[in-house]
C-alpha cells in the first residue's frame, strides 16, 4: 500500500539559455508507514525533487511531465492551484524546507505564524482553538509551550528546526517531506530532531516520511528504504541495509565506500573517491549520466539511458543489470 | 604525542566583548594549552561555538589572545611584529578554510590565487620558475595542472577547489598547515581525495597539520591525536584510537553516542 506514487516526473528549470534538467524520469512509491530516505550529493536534484513532490513548483522550475498520485489514485498535478493550497499542501503533503533556520519570520511570534497557517486551510476556525490545539501538539511532541510565545531568534538552532517540523505537521499530513532537516545542526541536536520525526510517525500524526539527505549514516539510523539519486535521476531503490551494505549501482557503491564514521573499520578500510565531478544538468551526458565517471562503463552506457529495472525487490538503473 | 612539539599554546584565552556601555563578554577560549606534534595530524574537535575556530585565528595571528601565548620556535608569536618576522611566520604557518568557493574570485581564472603567495618569497622569481612551482605543487595534491590551470572556479568540483588551495599553501613549503573545517562543504565522493592529500603530505613532506572539525568521524580517520573542545576548554586529548574507542570524559562519550554510525541503529530514539 502506498500513500504517494511518483510516475515519470520530469521537472526542469526553464532558463533563457536552455533547460536545467534537475529531475528526470523519477518514479517511486512511498509506502504506508515508511521512512524513505533520498540520498544524493549536492546538485543531484534532491531539493528540486522535494519542491516538486510538495507541489511548490515556482518558476523558473516547471513540471514538464509526470504524475503524482495520492492513495485514491488522484493526480495532484492536475488539481487547480486553489485546491492544492486548501486540500493538499500541509494537509496531504507537507514540506519541511531545507532552510528551516530562516523559515520562520523573525518579526512575528511563533503562535501568529501558526494561526496564519491553520486559518489558510480552515478560514472559520477560532484563534483560541488553533492555539489550544497547537499547545497540545507541542506538549505531545515534547516541545516547551513557551516556544509559541517566542520569536524565532529567541530559539536555538535545534529548537527552530523542531518548531518548523511541528508546524509543518500541524494538520496531520499523510506525507512529510523533510529536506536536509539535520544538516546544519550539531550532532546532539541532530539526534533530537530525528527522534521528533520518528515520534510523529509513531503517534500516527504523519503516515510516511520522505527524508532527503546527503548523510548515509543518518539514513542507516532512520530509513526503511533508500532511493539513491545521481544527476537528477534515480539510480537505485532498495531496502536500507541492502542499499548501504550491498549496493548495486556503481555510483551507489562509490558513495557508500566514502562514508566516514567513527568506527574501527573506517581506519582499516581503504576509502576511494569517485573520480571526476558531477555533470552540469544543463547539458548532462548522453546515455547513463554516470558513465563518464564509471569504471565499469561500456560503449552502450554512452549511448542509451538505462531503464530502472527490478532485481529481487530492488530497482537499479544500470546496463550491468539490464 | 610521540615526538617533539612544533607549536604549543599556553593557557590561551580569548574573551569577546560587546556593548558600548553595558559590557557583555563571552569566554570563547578558556585556558587552552596543547602541543602540536611535529609531522603529526592533530585534530581539534568540537561542536559549534566550542571555540575551535577562535584558537585557529589566534594561531594565525588574525586575532590577539586576551591572555596566554602561542609558542613557535621558542618564541611567543605576539613578538612577531616587524614585517620580516610576520612574513617569515606566514611562510611557515599556512591555512586553508571551510568554504573553497569563497577563497576564489569567481570572475578570474583559478591561476590567480597563486599570485599573492609569491610575495612571501624574498627574491622575485621569473614567470617560468613560478609556473613550474605551481605545476609541481598541483601534482603534489593529486591534480593534473593541465586540467586545472586556465579554468574558472565554477568549473571545478569542491574537492578540486579545496586541493588547489592546499597546493597554493604548499608553494611556500610551510611547516604547519592549519585546516579549518576543510572537508565540511565538500561532497563525500570527492572529500576522500582531500583527506588523502593531508595523509600523503604528512608522510611525504613531514607536514604538521592542525585539522579543525566538528566531525569526530573525519578526525578519527585522519588524525594521530584528537583534542576535544567543549565551551572553550579542551576536555579530552589523546591518541585518536584511545579517544574514540575508550573515551574518558562524559562529553566525549555523549558526543560519540549521538553520532550516527553504520554498524548499528540507535536503540532508543
Amino acid at each position: 500500500m502506498s500513500v504517494l506514487n511518483a510516475e515519470d516526473i520530469k521537472a526542469y528549470y526553464k532558463l533563457l539559455d536552455g533547460d536545467v534538467r534537475a529531475v528526470e524520469d523519477v518514479t517511486f512509491s512511498l509506502l504506508k508507514r515508511e521512512v524513505l530516505g533520498i540520498a544524493g550529493e549536492s546538485g543531484c536534484g534532491k531539493s528540486t525533487l522535494a519542491a516538486t513532490l510538495s507541489t511548490i513548483i515556482l518558476p523558473p522550475l516547471r513540471l514538464v511531465e509526470g504524475k503524482l498520485l495520492t492513495e485514491n489514485g488522484e493526480d495532484v498535478f492536475k488539481l487547480p492551484e486553489r485546491t492544492l493550497r486548501r486540500e493538499i499542501r500541509g494537509k496531504y503533503i507537507a514540506l519541511v524546507p531545507q532552510s528551516a533556520m530562516n523559515a520562520l519570520n523573525p518579526t512575528r511570534r511563533i503562535r501568529d505564524l501558526i494561526i496564519d497557517a491553520v486559518s489558510a486551510h480552515y478560514p472559520r476556525i477560532a484563534r483560541e482553538d488553533v492555539l489550544k490545539n497547537a499547545a497540545q501538539r507541542f506538549e505531545e511532541l515534547g516541545l516547551p509551550s513557551r516556544v509559541l510565545e517566542s520569536y524565532s531568534f529567541e530559539l536555538s538552532g535545534g529548537m527552530k528546526q523542531r518548531t518548523v517540523i511541528a508546524i509543518s505537521s500541524l494538520l496531520d499530513p499523510k506525507v512529510l517531506i523533510a529536506d536536509e532537516p539535520t544538516s546544519a545542526l550539531d550532532v546532539s541536536t541532530q539526534k533530537t530532531v530525528l527522534s521528533l520525526l520518528l515520534n510523529l510517525r509513531k503517534r500516527g500524526i504523519v503516515q510516511s516520511i520522505v527524508f532527503i539527505t546527503h548523510d548515509i549514516a543518518v539514513l542507516r539510523q532512520i530509513a526503511d528504504r533508500i532511493v539513491v539519486m545521481y544527476a537528477g535521476m534515480i539510480v537505485e531503490i532498495g531496502g536500507m541495509k541492502d542499499t548501504i551494505f550491498n549496493p548495486l549501482h556503481p555510483y551507489s557503491k562509490g558513495l557508500m565506500s566514502t562514508v566516514i564514521v567513527p568506527e574501527p573499520e573506517i581506519r582499516r578500510r581503504a576509502l576511494t573517491a569517485i573520480p571526476g565531478a558531477p555533470p552540469n544538468l544543463r547539458n548532462p551526458p548522453i546515455g547513463c549520466r554516470f558513465h563518464p565517471r564509471c569504471a565499469l562503463s561500456s560503449s552502450k552506457c554512452g549511448q542509451e539511458v538505462p531503464t530502472l529495472v527490478t532485481v529481487n525487490r530492488r530497482a537499479v538503473r544500470c546496463w550491468l543489470y539490464a | 604525542m610521540s615526538g617533539e612539539a612544533i607549536l604549543k599554546t599556553e593557557d590561551l584565552s580569548k574573551t569577546y566583548e560587546s556593548g558600548l556601555f553595558r559590557k557583555r563578554s563571552v569566554v570563547a577560549v578558556d585556558k587552552v594549552s596543547f602541543q602540536m606534534g611535529r609531522g603529526e595530524i592533530d585534530s581539534l574537535v568540537g561542536e559549534s561555538g566550542s571555540g575551535k575556530t577562535t584558537v585557529a585565528r589566534i594561531i594565525l595571528k588574525l586575532l590577539p589572545p586576551t591572555s596566554g601565548k602561542v609558542i613557535y620556535r621558542n618564541r611567543d608569536i605576539s613578538e612577531f611584529k616587524k614585517p620580516k618576522d610576520l612574513i617569515d611566520y606566514r611562510r611557515h604557518v599556512q591555512a586553508i578554510f571551510q568554504d573553497p568557493y569563497a577563497s576564489f574570485n569567481l570572475f578570474y581564472r583559478v591561476d590567480r590565487v597563486f599570485n599573492i603567495i609569491f610575495k612571501l618569497f624574498d627574491n622575485p622569481m621569473s614567470k617560468d620558475e613560478r609556473k613550474s612551482m605551481v605545476q609541481s605543487s598541483l601534482k603534489m595534491v593529486g591534480l593534473n595542472p593541465d586540467e586545472i590551470l586556465g579554468k574558472y572556479p565554477h568549473q571545478l568540483s569542491g574537492g578540486q577547489r579545496q586541493r588547489v588551495l592546499i597546493a597554493r599553501s604548499l608553494i611556500v613549503n610551510p611547516e604547519i598547515l592549519l585546516a579549518d573545517e576543510p572537508a565540511s562543504m565538500i561532497d563525500a565522493s570527492t572529500r576522500v581525495d582531500v583527506l588523502k592529500v593531508f595523509l600523503d603530505l604528512k608522510k611525504s613532506q613531514g607536514l604538521s597539520i592542525l585539522f579543525i572539525t566538528h566531525d569526530l568521524g573525519l578526525a578519527y580517520y585522519i588524525s594521530d591525536r584528537i583534542l576535544v573542545m567543549q565551551k572553550g576548554r579542551i576536555v579530552e586529548e589523546g591518541e585518536a584510537e584511545e579517544v574514540i574507542m575508550r573515551p574518558r570524559h562524559e562529553y566525549t562519550k555523549d558526543l560519540l553516542s549521538s553520532i550516527p554510525t553504520l554498524s548499528k541503529r540507535w536503540e532508543e530514539i
